[in-house]
């Protein structure tokens, strides 16, 4: 219960402080504005030369990229700075001011920033997914949107699990600027759904990274794609996930000496 | 009153001779640097490669589809385009308009201007050294694709050739206009916005999302009168492609080209703009 009032106070913190920066809502809106065109170009251009990708349809795909952009959002408004601070915090060895504090250490590592203005992008996920759901001519369900929320959720906390796999990885291997870098090429594989991959690459970014889980299993909740047991297998592997981490993080802090703070 | 200590007027050729050594020092300085930071480097390539992997399984998956190729192009091909892709990307990054920001912010240009020549010469030669151990890291990275997606390519000897110049060319062509444009960092601070836009053209009109034949005509057209694809479709087809001696050696020269434009333009921009700065910190 405590976790959750102190992260609604770094939220809330850390909103304050993004909204000084106004001209950043612009540049935000303008970048998301460069990526959905971008994104709609190539839909374009494949469908230009197909009628569709391994069957999926124009409009499908137009909901796969909702989501994916959607999920993007999530991820750099409260994933994505927390784990690249935590990165710098190792490098410099500033991790020392939130290990001394009583609270539990994972936790506060990562709520501990917000960048609100990538909201945007969230929005713009939901706009596309909305354009591409019109388009389909099955309906949607109460119960595809329910499974549909609860496979995003899912996703979001399997990308956490990752993102953090990642970063503690830093405190073996201090040099991590590119963990960033190293994120977006491969989130970038969940604009497609993963069924057009080969094998290998299946599995990759199913397991060894949980793009699939993130984005195309929302997708196939929309699309009527989705089976029960899939969805069960994506709770049980959250779980498990979110667990392994958990130890990993408390190995890796067992590694950390500080520095000179 | 400032006393102007008096210079011995260096002779033309010990110039161009202390110009080579700063390029060669600084060069093997990245090197060295470099190699020290392996794990780091390989991590980039790999989230670098998800890029081209990407593509080349979509349009392997289309070309399937549709009997073998799309518009005569085969999935043989697609992975040779796309592998090749991976060097050619590699050799396109370079001290990019961003880093202008953080130069100017972080007062390390004035440090930069204290030296007796352009911060562009120390840029060209650092990202060079550092390209020597891109190839040599991306060597094993190359083999591996190729196991996993079997691209068609038999070049000959002059195409190996002109591929080998033709890296280099891409690699100054894409220096020169990245430097150019960060000279707008000296008027806002907000270039990353247009930066974004430059990268997206640079995206559609170069070959890096798809081999330029795909794209509609009047893209293809638009693309011709810019320096995008002379960096990037250019420097993949010396080597994929067919084409004959002459239009390699009209390739290289369009590279040649490119290059005195964008740097005609840096040269320009830089003069306007070091008049703008004023130093912050340092």
């Amino acid at each position: 219960m405590n976790a959750l009032r102190v992260s609604w106070l770094f939220f809330k913190l850390g909103v304050l402080n993004e909204l000084q920066y106004r001209v950043n809502f612009f540049v935000s809106l303008f970048q998301a504005a460069i990526a959905l065109v971008t994104g709609l170009v190539v839909l374009a251009l494949v469908y230009s030369h197909t009628e569709e990708l391994n069957g999926w349809s124009q409009p499908e795909l137009l909901c796969v990229l909702g989501i994916q952009i959607l999920m993007g959002g999530i991820i750099r408004t409260s994933i994505q700075p927390n784990m690249t601070r935590l990165i710098e915090d190792v490098h410099d060895g500033k991790l020392d001011y939130a290990l001394t504090k009583p609270e539990d250490s994972q936790m506060l590592v990562s709520v501990r920033e917000v960048r609100i203005w990538q909201v945007v992008d969230v929005f713009s996920g939901l706009v596309v997914l909305g354009v591409g759901l019109s388009r389909i001519s099955t309906s949607v369900g109460p119960d595809d949107a329910a499974a549909f929320a609860v496979a995003l959720l899912l996703g979001a906390v399997l990308i956490y699990c990752f993102w953090l796999f990642i970063a503690t990885v830093a405190f073996w291997v201090v040099n991590m600027w590119h963990a960033v870098e190293l994120f977006d090429g491969v989130f970038q594989t969940g604009r497609w759904p993963v069924g057009i991959y080969p094998p290998w690459l299946r599995v990759g970014v199913t397991f060894l990274v949980p793009i699939a889980f993130a984005v195309t299993v929302p997708a196939e909740a929309l699309t009527s794609r989705l089976d029960w047991e899939t969805l069960l297998f994506a709770f049980v592997f959250a779980f498990a996930l979110f667990a392994a981490t958990r130890w990993f993080w408390g190995f890796g802090l067992r590694r950390y000496s500080g520095a000179s703070a | 009153m400032s006393v102007v200590p008096e210079v011995a007027p260096v002779r033309e050729a010990g110039r161009f001779r202390s110009m080579v050594d700063l390029y060669v020092t600084t060069a093997r300085t990245a090197v060295s640097q470099q190699f020290q930071y392996r794990t780091a480097n390989y991590f980039y390539m790999f989230g670098m490669v998800a890029e081209p992997v990407i593509y080349l399984v979509v349009w392997t998956t289309i070309a399937d589809q549709q009997g073998g190729s799309v518009n005569g192009l085969t999935a043989g091909y697609f992975a040779a385009y796309y592998i090749v892709w991976t060097l050619v990307r590699n050799m396109n990054i370079v001290f990019g308009a961003p880093f202008w920001e953080h130069r100017i912010r972080e007062g390390d240009l004035n440090r930069d201007l204290l030296r007796p020549v352009l911060p562009l010469h120390y840029d060209i030669a650092y990202f060079a050294g550092w390209k020597v151990v891109v190839i040599v890291l991306w060597i094993p990275l190359a083999i591996a694709l190729s196991f996993l997606f079997d691209p068609a390519l038999s070049p000959n000897a002059q195409q190996v050739a002109a591929f080998a110049i033709a890296i280099w060319g891409a690699y100054l062509i894409r220096t020169m206009f990245q430097e150019a444009l960060g000279m707008l960092c000296f008027w806002t601070t907000r270039g990353a916005a247009i930066f974004d836009l430059w990268m997206t053209l640079e995206l559609l009109l170069s070959g890096r999302l798809v081999p330029l034949p795909l794209m509609p005509d009047w893209v293809q057209e638009i693309s011709r009168f810019l320096p995008f694809q002379w960096a990037f479709y250019f420097p993949i087809e010396t080597l994929v492609g067919d084409y004959s001696n002459a239009e390699l050696v009209r390739g290289l020269l369009a590279q040649l080209l490119w290059i005195l434009i964008g740097l005609a333009i840096f040269r320009v921009a830089w003069r306007f703009a070091i008049r703008k700065y004023s130093a912050v910190g340092g």
